[in-house]
């Protein structure tokens, strides 16, 4: 199984936002897109969920173009729950959306809750949830579709230092069980070297690939925190981030 | 939701209303001090009280009056919302229809009522239809500017989550957009139903065979201006009734919002 990115080009207006940006993504891997903030890193999912089209380039899954958008569960940035819905009918609105009735589909996805910390809140609204669980709720509701890559968009960038550090701990602990392939976009260092398997370095606008770093690290990594390894690659990152902006 | 809950809101509701309470009832005592005082005549300002005493003793009137009335409100306001409904749905699909319908509903609703009301009912007689067709030009176009705008403020994650799982348009609209407009919706209504009434009572008086319109005319014709003043009071209480009705549904619609 294997997600290709090739020579992806876009520009939308006068914005030249993508210059050519290619990357893969094979099975169980995690992916994190890194980039200075508006490099275009969302708009690399927008194309994937189709939303846009690229006007070079192409993607393709398995060595097809990519067809239909049933290949991907995608997790916007901030939470988007919606608010007229309790938790458990959040999590379950992509099956329903598939067509699933709502009866069967809270039935498929209530078993999943104590994985998720949600046990015994999914009579409550969204509004009633700390920032923490309504994300997990947010990542529940993007796991049980089920699909065979999940695309997360900066997905604890709203959250405090503490709770961001818990919902990663607990999202590899999440993934090291299902094993999905991931891709990641974030603009914290700390965040793609602690998770991902690979590192694909964006410039600022307009968009390429300015480096790709492996990740070697055994898991799971968050329990113990950033290794002397680790630390050095943040580091190189970092450098590279800043004199990227430099130029 | 229970009784309880039920009870519990309305003594909150009372607590609140207390000072709006005691405003009013000082403003009828000084009224009825003034006209106690003054010594004016009761054909040019009654009292309350004795507003109060002619409008019990004409309350089988005043009562079948109302209930014309509310008659006509009601099944113009329905008409209204239907139709705006309708068209609301069918804009937000077809945004082309909102640039050629809006500007026709904008210039209806610069029609001064005082002018359309004879006329509607020179067109359509005594009967409802002409009652129902001004609430309806009234209260039409402020429900579907509410519905418009509201499923315009559906937020945009959302929508592309939606897309995401492979929601269609309609889906989107089902799942997203209406229930976002929710809020909007019951602004509208809050504020379009208390109009209805007046719109109502303005028909009837440009011509009727019953209703509070009709009734105030005929009351003010025979120089009973305490009669006048009790229908006056009967509509204030429907409105506040339909008010307080339109609160009540909007409460019970999104339960979200009281948890």
């Amino acid at each position: 199984m294997t997600l290709r990115l090739d020579d992806l080009r876009l520009t939308r207006g006068v914005t030249h936002v993508l210059d050519g940006v290619s990357l893969e993504a094979r099975a169980a891997e995690f992916i994190s897109i890194l980039g200075p903030s508006g490099a275009g890193k969302s708009t690399l999912f927008e194309l994937l969920l189709g939303s846009l089209e690229p006007d070079g380039g192409q993607i393709s899954f398995n060595g097809q173009p990519v067809q239909g958008r049933d290949l991907f569960a995608f997790m916007p940035q901030r939470d988007a729950l919606m608010p007229w819905r309790r938790v458990i009918d959040n999590i379950a609105l992509g099956l329903e959306v598939q067509g699933l009735p709502r009866r069967a589909a809270r039935e498929r996805v209530r078993p999943l809750l104590p994985r998720f910390g949600l046990d015994g809140f999914e009579r409550h609204w969204p509004h009633q949830l700390s920032g923490g669980m309504r994300q997990r709720a947010a990542l529940a509701r993007t796991l049980v579709q089920d699909r065979p890559l999940l695309l997360l968009d900066e997905p604890f960038g709203a959250l405090d230092a503490l709770t961001r550090t818990r919902m990663q701990r607990w999202l590899e602990a999440r993934l090291q069980e299902t094993r999905v392939t991931t891709l990641l976009v974030t603009h914290d260092v700390r965040e793609a070297v602690a998770l991902s398997d690979r590192i694909y370095l964006l410039s600022p606008r307009p968009a390429r690939v300015v480096e790709v770093f492996d990740v070697p690290q055994p898991r799971p990594r968050m329990e113990t925190g950033p290794g002397e390894e680790a630390l050095a690659l943040e580091t190189r990152i970092l450098r590279t981030l800043l004199e990227g902006e430099r130029e | 939701m229970d009784i309880a809950d039920v009870s519990r809101a309305a003594a909150r509701g009372l607590k609140r209303a207390a000072p709006a309470l005691v405003s009013v009832i000082l403003i009828l005592l000084g009224w009825e001090v003034y006209v106690d005082l003054s010594g004016i005549s009761a054909t040019a300002l009654p009292a309350p009280s004795r507003v109060a005493e002619q409008g019990w003793q004409a309350r089988a009137v005043l009562a079948e009056n109302a209930l014309a009335t509310l008659t006509a409100t009601l099944s113009g306001f329905a008409v209204s919302l239907a139709c705006a409904f309708v068209l609301s749905v069918a804009i937000d699909f077809v945004p082309l229809l909102r640039r050629a319908l809006f500007p026709v509903f904008v210039i209806s609703q610069t029609l001064p009522l005082v002018a359309i009301a004879p006329l509607v009912v020179l067109w359509f007689g005594f009967g409802l239809l002409p009652k129902i067709l001004l609430v309806a030009l009234v209260t039409f176009f402020p429900m579907l500017v509410a519905l418009v705008d509201g499923y315009e403020a559906t937020d945009r994650d959302i929508t592309r989550l939606l897309r995401s799982m492979g929601a269609g348009r309609g889906q989107v609209f089902w799942r997203a957009r209406l229930p976002s407009a929710l809020p909007f919706f019951f602004a509208g209504l809050r504020i379009s139903i208390t109009y209805a009434v007046v719109a109502a009572i303005f028909a009837e008086y440009a011509g009727a065979a019953r209703g509070l319109g009709i009734f105030i005319l005929n009351a003010k014709n025979n120089f009973r201006p305490d009669l006048v003043l009790a229908a006056v009071f009967v509509s204030s209480a429907l409105t506040l009734a339909l008010f307080a009705l339109a609160v009540l549904a909007q409460y019970m619609s999104q339960p979200w919002r009281r948890a």
